[in-house]
């Protein structure tokens, strides 16, 4: 698959830029609002704790969490890492803004123990396209291919 | 994208000074490449979140730092951490848990970190000055020391800020340059009374408001109440870096980038104009209103950011107008502090009085770090728009804000009892 934006009936691939690169594949858990994920993400569960936000209550863990951007606690990167440590992490993340919270979390994960999670920023166009339930693949150069259910 | 690097970056980069200088160095220059920055520069000073969350994660981390030779090469203070160091049994029970937490925070001090545990570190040892470079963790205390001090950091996530410690150096870029301290939306307060302005909840309500509303902007303020006190300039950033992500804000008249708002724009125009009025005000006050007027209240925490001297001051009189002036039974009353503003509460006579009243002190920690609440408690108060933010998620608490006149006045009763500012 090229670099360059493509269409068909169900497939459609987006050129992201790959802010953690590595391959990832999974469902999109798609949120309108920041997060922090710190107060945001329980590590042992994955699952979003912050009450006030639109994803409350779902699992995030194998799923790419596609949010805005990352708010609020600089200690989202330890949630990030010790959810990687614990099996419960994202498969990826998408954004419109970098994360560099989130990145830093995934980056300390790869020194640590080889493993990261992806991170890929797509143009707000290409964001706000994606919907809750789309299946997701992310190749490590920032591509972001999306098969509609 | 390559990142510029000096020869002593490379020395570190190449594992040619010790092996915890290359991981730091490693994570900085990957860093960098996140934020699209050229090059790196020197910090003078840091401040140490990665110490605070107990995971096995951090832990591995922070010993694998240690265990490599790490240390720090600028002077670096302490966040809190997970546990009251001298007093950890009173909440406790769990004695892996704590192990594991001492040998995390022996880790930090053993890199040579001071060990402050605070999260109001602006408040303390070691105040950056005006223009100084530093590396600061913890979402108030980077706000506090961007906006109300002018010295200047990005928001350093934890870990990186211990890397940049060990290092001296991180990516130039974003806070650090003049040209992105520069103001983006202007907001502009109207119709305030003075009765209003002068409470003590303006400042976190305000704060929630403004996060929520600007996210990562920088907003600059026109009519906050320019004699601001420290304390309630640190309460709006607790709420401000909570609600939303703010790092930077210039109140002009007040704080020392905004002697005008022509000088917080850098003599551009705004990105955009925004009014707020005290109905916007209200709103966000009842937004901050989990728990309903009259719910039996069980846990009033008070100290997030961490108790200031003035702050225990406020406290005692409030507790000295109360009739009686004790919490009514099944109210815990939580005061989170660290070491430095303690000794001074010390030389005075209010531990009794405190005591009395039915309050705990617990310092180098805070409730959302070390298993401090009961776990039947349901509704908390507290006059911290950060505790109040994040407690429904992290506590699964109902949560009321009020000031601490309202705290005070609601464990005597046993109910919350919010009185309507203005």
């Amino acid at each position: 698959m090229s670099g360059t934006s493509g269409t068909t009936r169900q497939r459609r691939t987006m050129q992201g830029r790959a802010v953690v690169a590595g391959p990832a594949k999974g469902e999109a858990v798609v949120s309108a609002q920041p997060i922090s994920l710190w107060g945001g993400l329980d590590a042992k569960t994955g699952e979003v704790i912050d009450r006030r936000h639109d994803c409350s209550g779902r699992i995030v863990t194998g799923r790419v969490f596609v949010y805005p951007w990352g708010k609020g606690s600089s200690t989202a990167s330890a949630i990030l890492l010790e959810s990687v440590r614990l099996g419960t992490a994202p498969a990826a993340i998408v954004n419109c803004a970098t994360d560099p919270i989130a990145a830093l979390g995934s980056i300390i994960a790869d020194e640590l123990y080889g493993r990261c999670v992806p991170i890929v920023v797509l143009g707000e166009e290409d964001f706000r396209s994606l919907s809750d339930g789309d299946r997701l693949s992310i190749a490590p150069d920032g591509a972001v291919t999306v098969e509609k259910p | 994208m390559t990142i510029a690097l000096g020869e002593t970056d490379r020395q570190m980069l190449e594992g040619r000074s010790g092996q915890a200088r290359r991981m730091a160095m490693s994570i900085i220059v990957r860093m960098a490449e996140v934020y699209g920055a050229g090059e790196l520069m020197d910090i003078s000073q840091a401040h140490i979140d990665g110490c605070g969350l107990m995971s096995d994660a951090g832990l591995e981390f922070a010993e694998k730092l240690t265990a490599a030779g790490g240390k720090v090469i600028v002077p670096t203070t302490l966040n809190m951490g997970p546990l009251d160091l001298q007093d950890w049994r009173r909440f406790v029970t769990d004695e892996e848990f704590a192990a594991k937490a001492v040998r995390q925070g022996k880790a930090y001090t053993d890199m040579g970190c001071v060990p402050t545990w605070s999260c109001a570190p602006y408040q303390g040892y070691l105040t950056p000055r005006f223009g100084q470079q530093i590396a600061w963790g913890e979402s108030n205390a980077i706000c506090y020391a961007n906006s109300v001090l002018g010295a200047r950091t990005n928001r350093y996530a934890d870990y990186l800020d211990i890397c940049a410690a060990i290092t001296g150096r991180v990516p130039k870029c974003g806070l650090h340059l003049t040209e992105n301290r520069r103001g983006q939306w202007l907001l502009r307060l109207a119709g305030f009374s003075r009765a209003l302005l002068a409470e003590e909840v303006f400042y976190p309500v305000l704060g929630h408001l403004i996060g929520a509303m600007v996210g990562d902007k920088v907003p600059v303020i026109e009519g906050m109440p320019a004699n601001a006190s420290d304390d309630q300039l640190k309460a709006f950033c607790a709420a401000a870096a909570s609600a939303g992500s703010v790092a930077l804000f210039h109140a002009v008249g007040l704080t020392p980038e905004a002697p005008s708002a022509e000088a917080a724009f850098q003599h551009r125009p705004p990105e955009r104009v925004v009014d707020i009025s005290p109905q916007d005000w209200y709103h966000a006050w009842d937004d901050l209103a989990g728990a309903e007027q009259g719910a039996k209240l069980d846990v009033v925490v008070l100290g997030c950011p961490h108790l200031s001297f003035a702050e225990f001051r406020s406290l005692i009189e409030a507790i000295r107008e109360a009739a009686p002036a004790k919490a009514a039974d099944g109210v815990d009353v939580a005061l989170l502090t660290c070491q430095q503003s303690l000794a001074l509460v010390e030389r005075t006579g209010w531990l009794a009085e405190l005591e009395a009243f039915g309050a705990r002190i617990t310092r180098d920690t805070c409730v959302f770090h070390t298993p401090m609440i009961r776990r039947d408690a349901k509704v908390l108060m507290t006059n911290s728009g950060k505790c109040a933010y994040y407690s429904p998620g992290s506590l699964g608490m109902k949560v009321a804000l009020g000031s601490i006149g309202d705290c005070v006045r609601s464990a005597v009763a046993g109910r919350v009892l919010r009185r309507r500012p203005g």
